[in-house]
C-alpha cells in the first residue's frame, strides 16, 4: 500500500502544480480563455479513481481537469488542449471545459452545468444492456444539484437500476453564492431517499474516506443494486474562474480549509520526510514543464477542419 | 407494390433496423406496451422485449441526454419525443450535447442518435400541441433534419437516419400518419439529403416539406385546370438542404413559392427563399413568394386553426398572386 500511497499523492500533486503552472499561464495571458481550477478537491478525484477499474467511465464538469488527470489522461495532452493546440484531445476545438479522452473512459467535461448526468446515465445505460460491468461516475457540483437533469437522470437511473456513481463534490459555493442561499436542507446526500438509493456524506479532503464511500458505491453498481448518491464536502482553494476575487467569502473560512488540505492530511498519514515529499515534488514539476513544452511545441489547429469535422 | 401507412412505414423501418442490428434500441414515454400516443411503436415491444422498446418517465432532456451517452458508448438509440413542442424541454441535450460532442470532442466518438418527434397542427390539439418548431433544428450546426410527406420515403429515410452515425432529427407528421403509400418491396433507403421533384411543371416551382407537400400537390392540381403548370419540389431532408435540385427547377420555371407549415418569421421558409434568391437571381420572374403559417400559437379551435394554417387554396392564391403581379 505505501508504494501505490506515493501514486497517489503524486497523482494529487500533479493535478495541484498543473494548475498552478496553468494559473500563471493564464494570468499572463499566454493561454487565453478562461479555467476553473480544481485546487483542494484532489482527494475525491484520486480517491475516485483508485477504486474505479481502469475501463470505467467517468463524465465530468467545467471543473474538470483533476478528473481528466486522475482517470490517467495525459498532461501534456491536456496542457495542449487549454492552449488550443491540434494536439489537444479535443483537436483545440473543446479548450478548458471540453476535453474528452475515450480511450480513457473520459466521457468528456462539460460546460453546462449538470449537463453530464443524463450522459453517464446512458452510458451506463449502455454498459449495462451490453453486459460490460462497467460503472461510470457522474461528477456535478453542488450548484450542478439544483438543475432538472439531476433529478430526472438520478430518478432514471434509480428505476433502471443502472451502474451509476452520482458524486457530488460540495464546495459550498457556486460561483459567489453560499450553500445555505440555494439549499433549504443540511446536505444533499438527503435527497437519495426521494429516490430510493443509497445516500452518504463524505469528508472529501480525506483520501481514504473517498476510498471507502466509491467503494461501497461501485459495489452496489456492479451487484445490480443501482446507483448511488455520493455528497463529498470540500472546498476550492482559488476563485470560481479566472477573473473571481472571492469576495463573497472570509480568508478565515479559507484558512481553516486550507489547514484540512488533503495532500497535507495524505503527507502526514505516510509519515513522508520533507525531502521524499521534495523527490516527488521535483519529478512532478519536470512532468508538468515537459507539458508546457509539449503545448507550446504543438502546431495550430488546421483551420481545413473547421467546417469538414462537423459530420461523422 | 404494397401499400403502408405513413406510421407503418416508419414501425417497419424500426423493426428492420433492430433486427438487422442489435445496437438499435428505442426509448421514450409510453411506448412499449401502449405504442405510443400514436402507435407507431406499437407490437415493437412484443417482438423485441421491454429492455430494446424501452419507456422512460416524462424527462424528455434526459432521455435524450440518455440516448447521447448510449450512442457515444456504440449503442445506436431511437428517441421518441412525443410531441414536437416537448422538444423545448430537450433543447439543452440536442443543441448543446448530441449536437457538439462528436465535434467539440475532437472527432473521437460519433453521435448516432435519432430523435423522431411528430410535429404539425390540424388536429385542434392546440397550442402546446401543434406547432412545428423545425427552424430551431436547423440552426443547430451537427444536426440533420428529415421531414418526410410519403409513407415510402418515411420508411427509406427513417431507415439512413438509423443508419447515419450523425444526431438526425426526425420530423413525422400528425396528420399524415394515417394515410396510405406505396412501398418498394425489400430492403431499400432512401440517402439523407436529397430532395426529390414530385410533380414536373414549368410555370412555378412550389418548395415544401411533409405535409405541405401533399397540399402542394393538391394545390398543383387545382393550378392545373387553370392551366399553371406547377413543379412541386419535396425538400425531404431539411438539414442539410438540397438546394441543387431546388435551384434546378426554379431556373427552369422562373418563379419560385415556399410552401411550409411553420410560423414565417425566422421559419424553415425564411432560409428556403434566402438560398433560392443567392442561387437563382438572375432566373427569378417574379419575386419569391412564402406561404406559411401565421405568427401566432396554433389556436385549438377549427376555424381559427385552419385560419393561420397554409393550404392548397392559400398556395393556389399565392401562386395566382404572383403572375397577376408579374405575368
Ligand atoms: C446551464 C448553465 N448555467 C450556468 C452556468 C454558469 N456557471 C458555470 S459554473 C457555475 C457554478 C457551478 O457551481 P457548482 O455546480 O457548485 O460547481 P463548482 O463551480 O462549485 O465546482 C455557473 C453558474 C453554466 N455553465 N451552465
Amino acid at each position: 500500500m505505501s508504494q501505490d500511497l506515493r501514486a497517489v499523492l503524486r497523482d494529487m500533486l500533479l493535478i495541484r502544480r498543473f494548475e498552478e503552472k496553468l494559473d500563471d499561464l493564464f494570468s499572463s495571458g499566454v493561454i487565453k480563455g478562461t479555467s476553473h481550477l480544481y485546487a483542494g478537491q484532489e482527494a475525491v478525484a484520486t480517491g475516485v479513481c483508485a477504486i474505479l477499474r481502469p475501463d470505467d467511465m467517468m463524465t465530468s464538469t467545467h471543473r474538470g481537469h483533476g478528473h481528466f488527470l486522475a482517470k490517467g489522461g495525459s498532461p501534456s495532452a491536456l496542457m495542449a488542449e487549454l492552449w488550443g493546440k491540434a494536439t489537444g484531445p479535443s483537436k483545440g476545438r473543446g479548450g478548458s471545459q471540453h476535453v474528452a479522452d475515450y480511450s480513457i473512459g473520459f466521457l468528456g467535461s462539460n460546460g453546462i452545468t449538470a449537463g453530464g448526468l443524463p450522459i453517464a446515465t446512458g452510458a451506463a445505460l449502455a454498459a449495462k444492456m451490453k453486459q460490460t460491468g462497467q460503472v461510470v461516475v457522474a461528477f456535478f457540483g453542488e450548484g450542478g444539484a439544483n438543475q432538472g437533469t439531476f433529478h430526472e437522470a438520478i430518478n432514471m437511473a434509480a428505476v433502471w437500476k443502472l451502474p451509476v456513481l452520482f458524486v457530488c463534490e460540495n464546495n459550498q459555493y457556486a460561483m459567489s453564492t453560499r450553500y445555505d442561499e440555494i439549499f433549504a436542507t443540511p446536505t444533499i446526500a438527503a435527497r437519495a431517499a426521494g429516490y430510493g438509493i443509497a445516500g452518504e456524506v463524505v469528508d472529501g479532503t480525506d483520501f481514504f474516506s473517498v476510498c471507502e464511500a466509491i467503494e461501497r458505491g461501485a459495489t452496489r453498481a456492479r451487484n445490480g443494486e443501482g446507483p448511488s448518491l455520493i455528497e463529498m464536502l470540500v472546498y476550492r482553494y482559488y476563485g470560481h474562474s479566472k477573473s473571481d476575487k472571492c469576495e463573497y467569502r472570509t480568508r478565515e473560512e479559507e484558512a481553516e480549509w486550507r489547514a484540512k488540505d488533503c495532500i497535507g492530511k495524505l503527507q502526514t498519514h505516510m509519515g513522508l520526510s520533507n525531502e521524499e515529499y521534495r523527490t516527488i515534488l521535483e519529478d512532478v514539476d519536470a512532468e508538468v514543464e515537459a507539458a508546457v513544452e509539449f503545448a507550446r511545441e504543438s502546431s495550430e489547429p488546421e483551420i481545413e477542419d473547421l467546417e469538414s469535422a462537423l459530420y461523422a | 407494390m404494397p401499400e403502408l401507412y405513413y406510421s407503418h412505414a416508419i414501425r417497419e423501418a424500426m423493426a428492420e433496423e433492430m433486427r438487422r442490428d442489435p445496437r438499435v434500441f428505442l426509448l421514450g414515454e409510453d411506448i412499449a406496451g401502449y405504442g405510443g400516443a400514436f402507435k407507431v411503436t406499437q407490437g415493437l415491444a412484443e417482438e423485441f422485449g421491454t429492455e430494446r422498446v424501452r419507456n422512460t418517465p416524462i424527462s424528455e432532456n434526459t432521455i435524450v441526454g440518455v440516448g447521447v451517452g448510449a450512442a457515444v458508448c456504440g449503442m445506436r438509440p431511437i428517441v421518441d419525443i412525443m410531441f414536437q413542442d416537448f422538444i423545448a424541454l430537450a433543447m439543452d441535450q440536442l443543441v448543446n450535447h448530441a449536437a457538439k460532442f462528436y465535434y467539440m470532442y475532437g472527432n473521437q466518438a460519433p453521435v448516432p442518435l435519432v430523435v423522431r418527434t411528430p410535429a404539425g397542427g390540424g388536429r385542434n390539439y392546440g397550442p402546446t400541441h401543434s406547432q412545428s418548431l423545425e427552424a430551431w433544428l436547423i440552426h443547430v450546426p451537427g444536426l440533420k433534419v428529415v421531414a418526410p410527406a410519403f409513407a415510402a420515403d418515411a420508411k427509406g429515410l427513417l431507415k439512413s437516419a438509423i443508419r447515419d452515425d450523425n444526431p438526425v432529427v426526425f420530423v413525422e407528421s400528425k396528420l399524415l400518419y394515417g394515410v396510405r403509400g406505396e412501398i418498394p418491396e425489400g430492403d431499400y433507403t432512401i440517402p439523407l439529403g436529397e430532395a426529390k421533384v414530385v410533380r414536373e411543371g414549368d410555370a412555378v416551382t412550389l418548395i415544401a416539406y411533409s405535409r405541405m407537400t401533399i397540399e402542394s400537390l393538391k394545390a398543383a392540381q387545382i393550378l392545373s385546370s387553370r392551366g399553371i403548370e406547377a413543379e412541386v419540389v419535396d425538400l425531404r431532408t431539411l438539414s442539410p438542404l438540397d438546394i441543387d435540385t431546388v435551384a434546378a427547377s426554379v431556373e427552369k420555371t422562373g418563379r419560385a413559392i415556399v410552401v411550409c407549415e411553420d410560423c414565417l418569421t425566422g421559419g424553415i421558409s425564411a432560409e428556403v427563399m434566402s438560398r433560392v434568391v443567392e442561387e437563382c437571381f438572375d432566373f427569378l420572374q417574379a419575386p419569391v413568394k412564402r406561404v406559411a403559417a401565421l405568427d401566432t400559437p396554433l389556436p385549438c379551435s377549427d376555424v381559427l386553426e385552419r385560419a393561420a394554417l397554409p393550404d392548397a387554396n392559400k398556395i393556389v392564391a399565392a401562386v395566382e398572386a404572383s403572375f397577376a403581379a408579374y405575368p
